[in-house]
């Protein structure tokens, strides 16, 4: 018997974009059944491959086999009909349909009337299947990210793919999510089906994938290497070609005065639900105070109403001044910087230039302002200090940002934010979805405020970013503080308890009780 | 498909060089007129004979260049005011209505009087820009305010408001204030008339028959405005911020409620100043039919200008020579004609900005 053709062989690809060889002569293989990590910095050319494998783009030249036979994918659709499905990081949904309507869009079936409830309950059908449970009735905007995520995924299964492509899954999971998506992945294997695992997150592809290719500016450095005898030091060196500091400094010091201090604060969700149930905690100067908790417990919206975007009932004091129910420019003349969760949607503007983008702060004041004019060359020469200050790639202040990688984009913001001169720092997940070496650059500026003084309240779903960045952790369950702990005393288990709905207090109980 | 060789849509990555918008637009009406012209010529005509009389109706002499100028000015001014708003996203398709309010209000210093018609030429003709762009603000004022309070859509009330605008002005025309029964008010006073070039033709021989008035300075003048508002002012940045991110906006501090009222009310006055101007320029009364649809044409200037207010200038000027050529040139479908194809042309052309386009060879080695 002739040996079994792989579900995927790539040979050759190359794809060049102007200017630019995004994929130099790669080959890739995915055997059925197994999952295949794919390891690379960003823009080290592994969603551009795995764009070409779905039918977004042509690939320059190279042969795709999927299955043994030689194929070409003009559309995304000629993919799916091969039974590849591709899980995107930035979702493809529409914000103001349902779930269900999303995972139908697109499809020939149902053609005219649409049985709703009939075809709710084949969603959540689908769900129970793999565990990827999700309101089918709810409107794409009401969901966490994370909930997005799980729609994503379902539509691909939905339309029948057996070889799943999915873009850094994990970086918009929290703890548990990115468990529960282990294990889905693992069920969808079981079930024959072949994973592809973009991702740039050493410990999880060291759990979940069976082999690995590694790719560096284009070229593979490592290809389908089995998983078992790598360990972390050397894939991080297949990835950026040097070795990596995982750790940043983090010098000893003594908090000062309370700078923020929020008490009993209640706000609604977007859906008009209560996503905060009276939440307390005080930030001092130079402390980084870090936000802990599964995504949707109510983290967003504590940044949302510090920032002023976002009604609230409690107080919200920032040296001594009233903000809660504030507006966003009465935060900003407090001194608070924002550097929000979504740097696309929220932090920028897309089709504005780096000099724009750097001065949305600043542009009402001496020197770029004078209440009525901008003076453009002193814009410039602010944006161009920020550019070099902050190692922002770019060919000039000129580009519009849209251009720019996440990286550098989160560097505008960065920069922008940190330039400001603030008294205290909101900061929601700042390295979400960066290359290590963009996450390390973006968490020394971090420190290197908490030197100078400024309060930092940091929110994140990376665990291990808030124990080397925090001097304190506040968890967060379900609009509530579970306990404020010490990253240097605690271990990882007690904050798993508290991010599922423990407290602090019950914690030394429980573990009483079982013993 | 079997072909040697790809045609390949690449998109631009990079920031495009000033002059490509330049050159893809002044190559895109040359095209225009180059296809207008092979369909003449199927069509058994003289396409270099129409060439020649397109140009000798619009730019061939002082005068036919003055008349252009003339339908290019109410053009520039609603061309400025669409600009203005859809630099912030606002889909104002109202200046239609905002120009008949604008000349209703220019009217009134007139008609009430508001100001004694014995005042000297700069009062009466100051006051009837300001009560123009008065009328149109306020025409611009109810869908902003709408729009910022409510979220009402602003494409709808700026729409139905046209006819409310037009209607109103009917009312007035039709009853409080007709000429013997026509549809018109008495001609104002000659002290209310926008001054011409003509108006000088006994101390200068050359401008006799020169229609042009001082509602170009105004348009040129509003260009001016405009552009620096939106590049050099502070309230233009905000605009700017606004129109592309309105939830960064929000996050940077800005008041969105009231800037979308304003810039409303902003283009709005914009709009009436170009009514104001047909009134005391052109009819130098106020009647029925004084737009023909001008808040429209607006609309596709904007567009053609890709916002830029120089440009604005530029394509009202084209678009005021379609206009004059359309009533000299019989059938005068082929001013038409011409206008369809270049706007094709221009909005095809986009394409260019936003694509490259490279012709590779099929490598053997992927068949």
């Amino acid at each position: 018997m002739s040996e079994t053709p792989y579900a995927v062989e790539m040979k050759d690809i190359v794809i060049r974009f102007p200017g630019v060889l995004a994929n130099d002569h790669v080959n890739f293989t995915l055997k059925k059944g197994e999952i295949h990590a794919l390891l690379g910095e960003n823009g080290a050319g592994k969603s551009t491959l795995m764009n070409v494998l779905s039918g977004l783009y042509k690939q320059t030249s190279g042969t795709i086999k999927v299955h043994g036979e030689v194929v070409h994918f003009n559309s995304p659709k000629d993919a799916i009909d091969k039974g590849i499905g591709m899980v995107h990081q930035h979702f493809m949904l529409v914000p103001t349909q349902t779930v269900t309507e999303n995972i139908l869009l697109g499809l020939n079936e149902p053609r005219f009337f649409m049985n709703m409830k009939k075809l709710n309950q084949k969603i959540r059908d689908l769900q129970d299947q793999f565990g990827l449970r999700v309101d089918p009735e709810a409107m794409i905007w009401q969901l966490s990210v994370g909930e997005q995520q799980r729609v994503e995924i379902l539509k691909t299964l939905y339309r029948g793919a057996e070889i799943l492509i999915l873009d850094e899954p994990t970086a918009v999971l929290a703890p548990q999510e990115i468990d529960d998506l282990m294990v889905t992945m693992r069920s969808l294997v079981d079930q024959g089906k072949s994973i592809i695992f973009i991702s740039h997150k050493l410990q999880e592809v060291k759990i979940v994938a069976d082999r690995i290719t590694v790719l560096r500016k284009g070229v593979v450095t490592a290809e389908g290497l089995p998983i078992a005898g790598m360990d972390r030091r050397k894939l991080a060196q297949l990835m950026v070609g040097r070795d990596v500091v995982f750790s940043v400094e983090k010098k000893d010091q003594e908090p000062g005065d309370v700078v923020l201090s929020v008490r009993d604060l209640k706000a609604l969700n977007n859906r008009g639900l209560p996503a905060l149930r009276g939440v307390s905690f005080d930030v001092r100067q130079g402390e980084i105070f870090g936000i802990a908790g599964i995504s949707g417990n109510g983290q967003s919206e504590i940044a949302e109403c510090i920032t002023g975007l976002r009604p609230a009932q409690g107080s919200i004091m920032i040296n001594g001044l009233e903000l809660a129910n504030a507006s966003p420019s009465k935060a900003i003349k407090a001194n608070v910087s924002h550097i929000p969760e979504d740097r696309h949607r929220v932090g920028s503007a897309p089709d504005l230039s780096i000099t724009d983008n750097t001065i949305m702060k600043c542009y009402r004041e001496d020197p770029i302002g004078n209440g009525v004019t901008i003076n453009r060359s002193n814009a410039r020469d602010y944006a161009r200090k920020l550019k070099d200050a902050y190692d922002i790639l770019a060919p000039s202040v000129k580009t519009v940002v849209r251009n720019l990688s996440g990286g550098n984009l989160q560097k505008v913001i960065l920069a922008r934010e940190i330039s400001s001169d603030p008294q205290l720092i909101v900061a929601v997940q700042p390295t979400r979805g960066l290359d290590v070496g963009a996450i390390e650059a973006i968490q020394t500026l971090l420190l290197a405020q908490r030197e100078e003084g400024t309060a930092i309240l940091l929110i994140s779903e990376e665990l291990e970013e808030l124990f080397s960045l925090s001097d304190r952790i506040a968890v967060i369950f379900d609009g509530e503080i579970m306990g404020v702990v010490d990253p240097k005393t605690i271990d990882i288990d007690s904050i798993g308890l508290m991010m599922t709905g423990t407290r602090l207090e019950n914690i030394h109980n429980q573990v009483e009780a079982s013993s | 498909m079997n072909l040697p060789y790809n045609i390949r849509f690449e998109k631009r990555s990079s920031d495009n060089p000033w002059w490509l918008p330049v050159l893809t637009a002044v190559g895109s009406v040359t095209l225009a007129f180059i296809i207008s012209g092979l369909i003449l010529k199927l069509d058994g005509g003289q396409p270099l004979l129409v060439g020649k009389f397109f140009w000798n109706a619009t730019f061939g002499s002082w005068p036919t260049f003055s008349d252009t100028m003339v339908k290019a000015t109410p053009l520039i001014l609603v061309g400025l005011a669409c600009t203005v708003a859809f630099k912030m996203k606002l889909w104002n398709i109202g200046a239609e209505g905002q120009f008949y309010m604008g000349a209703f209000f220019a009217s009134l210093v007139v008609l009430v009087p508001i100001v004694p018609l014995d005042s000297p030429k700069f009062v009466l003709i100051g006051s009837m820009m300001i009560m123009g762009m008065i009328g149109g603000a306020i025409w611009g004022f109810f869908p902003g305010y709408l729009k910022a309070k409510f979220n009402v859509n602003e494409i709808i009330t700026t729409l139905m408001l046209n006819y409310v605008a037009i209607l109103w002005n009917n009312y007035w025309i039709f009853d409080k204030w007709s000429d013997a029964g026509f549809q018109m008010t008495p001609m104002f006073p000659k002290s209310a008339w926008l001054p011409r070039l003509a108006d000088y033709a006994r101390t200068y021989k050359a401008f006799s028959g020169i229609t042009i008035h001082l509602g170009v300075i105004i348009g040129f003048a509003a260009a001016l405005l405009v552009w620096w508002v939106l590049e050099r002012s502070r309230w233009g940045y905000e605009i700017k911020l606004i129109g592309d991110n309105p939830d960064a906006a929000r996050y940077a501090g800005l008041n969105i409620t009231r800037n979308i009222i304003l810039v409303m009310m902003f283009s709005g006055a914009l709009a009436g100043l170009a009514g104001m101007s047909e009134v005391g320029g052109v009819v130098h009364r106020l009647q029925e039919r004084i737009s023909p649809g001008y808040g429209f044409t607006g609309i596709i200037i904007a567009w053609l200008a890709k916002l830029n207010p120089f440009a604005v200038v530029l394509v009202s000027v084209l678009f005021g020579a379609l206009i004059v050529a359309g009533r000299e040139i019989q059938p005068s479908g082929i001013a038409n004609l011409l206008q369809g194809i270049i706007l094709f042309m221009v909005i095809s052309s986009d394409v260019l900005l936003r694509y490259k386009i490279r012709i590779v060879r099929e490598e053997p080695a992927t068949a």
